[in-house]
């Protein structure tokens, strides 16, 4: 951590604590947690955990945005704590908070489970009726660059929830299946390697499906990949209605190129090692 | 998917709705101007122009139109608002039930009225 001329700037951490067992409703404790550029609000956590309170509790595992495990409330805005620094948001208080929408476990750790019942609903995975490729592939799908990128950024989300936190809907209708779940279902469904779009139709178009959608486009303010829910939200609501009045394209999911071995590899690629398993 | 069919005619219904609007906009306020649809002294809202236009079999399939549109069209949305009360299944079904009971009920009585109208108007009273 780079050291400045001035020394460390003492920053208030108003954060909003909650223990089940001994605490009826949450409450703030502010810790002045000394902070230098660079660092991030969940190295500042770090900092109260090991030197003023042990019995702060929150989520994280890769401290770089990849994982999506230390989502929360930073000054009102759902986001990563890995991917914050404190002196970009704050200068004297930085207010931290569980993110909203979800049930509180303790501290700053949402219950996600809701999140992931909805997001296995809508089913996200490849689905095709060749169920033996699936399980035992023995070959590759040509898919082109353009089919790919159809999708590609839809990707990149990692089920952080601050989506879901952001979601003004999901906030009065707790059973709404929100921007996470919704947008790995467009995520699927544009694959051409799928064959499950209208099992997923079946769940996207209920009543708390892909149209409870306002198109707030909070979600996509806020999601720290980079992902736009609220696009794949409209898409997905319009191949629902085209596939319910009929017009849109009948889709094939794409062909199998050919068996392991057969293509035709690039020159001066080594060959693959064998096999261990 | 059947929310797929009720939001897909709740987006049909507003463009009706729309064009309907752009008409009755059309015949009540420029309709001064243009007299169109109002060939009586008065304006267009007057009794004589407006029982002509109810005698009109046209106006009578569009009112019976716009009003079944207007009905479903904001039913739909309120049912909307208050099924993001997240209320349980069986009381989001009272809800469904009692709206198209409403509405059903609505565009009975609306259906009538412009239907009596249009008879009224037809046989010729005008005042």
């Amino acid at each position: 951590m780079p050291e400045t001329t001035n020394g460390p700037r003492q920053v208030n951490f108003h954060v909003l604590r909650y223990n089940p067992e001994t605490d009826r409703a949450s409450y703030v404790k502010t810790y002045q947690v000394p902070v230098r550029p660079g660092m991030t609000v969940l190295d500042g956590l770090h900092y109260i955990k090991e030197n003023l309170d042990p019995t702060l509790a929150w989520r994280y595992s890769c401290r770089m945005g990849v994982c999506g495990s230390c989502g929360m409330l930073l000054n009102g805005r759902p986001t990563l704590a890995c991917n914050t620094q404190i002196l970009h948001i704050a200068t004297t208080d930085l207010t931290v908070a569980p993110l909203p929408n979800f049930d509180i476990l303790r501290d700053l750790i949402p219950d996600l489970r809701p999140m992931f019942d909805k997001h296995r609903s809508l089913k996200p995975y490849i689905v095709r009726a060749d169920e033996a490729e699936l399980n035992d592939p023995a070959g590759e799908f040509y898919q082109s660059p353009e089919e790919l990128e159809a999708y590609l950024q839809f990707t990149y989300c990692i089920k952080c929830g601050c989506c879901m936190a952001a979601c003004p809907t999901l906030a009065t209708d707790a059973r709404y299946l929100g921007p996470m779940p919704l947008t790995s279902a467009q995520r699927y469904n544009e694959d051409t390697r799928d064959d499950g779009r209208r099992a997923r139709g079946q769940v996207a178009g209920s009543s708390h499906g892909a149209f409870r959608c306002h198109y707030a486009g909070e979600c996509s303010r806020v999601c720290p990949k980079g992902v736009d829910p609220a696009k794949a939200i409209q898409h997905l609501k319009r191949r629902l209605v085209l596939d319910y009045l009929r017009l849109a394209k009948r889709k094939q999911p794409c062909e199998k190129l050919h068996g392991p071995g057969q293509g035709k590899p690039l020159p001066n690629i080594p060959p693959a090692p064998p096999k261990t398993v | 998917m059947r929310e797929t069919k009720y939001w897909t005619w709740h987006m049909a219904a507003g463009v009706v709705i729309l064009f309907l609007l752009g008409l009755h906009m059309l015949i009540m306020h420029v309709g001064d101007i243009t007299h169109l649809f109002a060939p009586y002294a008065g304006g267009a809202v007057s009794k004589a122009n407006s029982l002509y236009r109810d005698g009109l079999l046209f106006f009578t399939i569009t009112y019976i139109l716009l009003l079944g549109v207007a009905l479903y069209h904001g039913l739909y949305g309120l049912r909307t608002i208050l099924f993001e009360l997240t209320l349980k299944p069986a009381a989001e079904k009272a809800v469904s039930f009692v709206l198209f009971i409403v509405g059903l009920g609505l565009f009975g009585l609306g259906a009538w009225a412009a239907v009596t109208a249009h008879a009224v108007a037809a046989l010729g009273v005008r005042g």
